[in-house]
């Protein structure tokens, strides 16, 4: 990133489209998973303060699941899918065929569904990153975790702190209506020297 | 009843009784009160980042421990505590994913933890209370009249540091 830590706005423009066509892929692969049509919203993106961060997702003390993969080789950082537990539940219930106790903890086998889950999301999100950039991004395994919002997304924005106030949101809503939800939220968070390469694969200083 | 004053992440405030101050969804960042019991006075700042020094944006003191701390003693005695009778309470410094690698990113919560001591320990303030560490996030609230924090974490019975 440029020493005046600033995201210009043809680089902003670039993140969204890139976050438009991840979560486009992300809901493709997600409608195999389900067997299923899944509409998808026009996915917003939103430069972010990492304050607002949380309350993008409903409040920082808002149960949600996070996945979190860490990337490596041509683009280091962490890129996470943060879902609302109901949308976590909704999933669970159309993926397993089983109802869900929508009041306590997930049990193992629920926990690695949303792990898989969380993988081919975040899997086809990144290969469309991967497809425009031209560049190689290996992921780990997903780590995940179910807890108040804020300490979710203290991690990523703890990333992001290092580099500036300010991280990039992008929301994808999957699914028919409120009730339904399915969606989620990504967030990527390359480092400085990563964040600089994915502007120059793209031609843009 | 007072206020409850709220400040987020690589925020600062001080407060007085009757009102509290809280920070939510602590997950890997900590926070850090500093109390003066005599005078009642406090202040809690939210650090994300162990060292300022270490990065290059480090416009935001708030932001790390050692800047972050510095910052806040001077609030608090501005307000009016003594120097000498203050004392610390911390909490946070979660590792919020089970990660397997001793990857530096991911120990941020732990580096947190021991960048908040150290800064505690150059001042000489010491820490009288803390709940840091283990795997999930907590909300504090600190209430100057009293001089009690209190831990909220989901799945748990709130309690008192």
């Amino acid at each position: 990133m440029a020493d005046n830590q600033v995201i210009n706005e043809m680089q902003f423009d670039v993140l969204r489209e890139i976050g438009n066509i991840g979560s486009g892929n992300a809901a493709t692969a997600l409608a195999k998973m389900l067997n299923q049509k899944v509409d998808i919203k026009v996915p917003k993106a939103a430069l972010l303060d990492f304050n607002e961060l949380p309350r993008a997702v409903g409040g920082e003390e808002t149960i949600v699941v996070g996945i979190l993969l860490t990337l490596s080789e041509d683009v280091e950082g962490m890129m996470m899918f943060i879902m609302k537990i109901e949308a976590a539940y909704n999933l669970i219930e159309k993926l397993m065929f089983m109802e869900v106790d929508r009041s306590g903890s997930l049990d193992e086998m629920q926990m690695s569904c949303l792990q898989e889950i969380g993988n081919i999301i975040t899997g086809a999100y990144l290969s469309s990153l991967s497809d425009l950039t031209r560049l190689t991004i290996q992921a780990s395994v997903p780590y995940m975790a179910m807890d108040m919002a804020g300490a979710i997304l203290s991690v990523p924005a703890i990333e992001f702190g290092k580099l500036g106030d300010k991280a990039l949101m992008i929301e994808a809503e999957f699914g028919e209506d409120a009730a339904n939800e399915i969606g989620g939220y990504f967030l990527l968070i390359p480092t400085m020297a990563s964040y600089d390469a994915i502007m120059a694969s793209l031609g843009i200083g | 009843m007072g206020n409850m004053i709220k400040i987020g992440m690589a925020e600062l405030n001080v407060c007085l009784p009757p009102d509290a101050i809280t920070t939510l969804g602590l997950g890997s960042c900590v926070g850090v009160v500093l109390y003066d019991p005599t005078k009642k006075i406090c202040g809690m700042v939210h650090v994300m980042l162990p060292d300022s020094t270490k990065i290059k944006n480090n416009e935001n003191r708030a932001k790390f421990a050692d800047t972050g701390i510095e910052d806040l003693l001077k609030q608090v005695v501005t307000l009016g505590a003594v120097r000498r009778n203050l004392v610390a309470k911390i909490a946070g410094g979660a590792q919020m994913f089970a990660f397997k690698s001793d990857n530096d990113m991911l120990r941020v919560g732990d580096r947190n933890v021991e960048a908040t001591k150290n800064k505690l320990k150059e001042l000489q303030i010491p820490i009288i209370a803390e709940d840091t560490g283990k795997n999930s996030g907590r909300t504090i609230e600190f209430y100057p009249e009293t001089g009690e924090l209190l831990v909220k974490s989901v799945g748990k019975t709130p309690y008192k540091i």
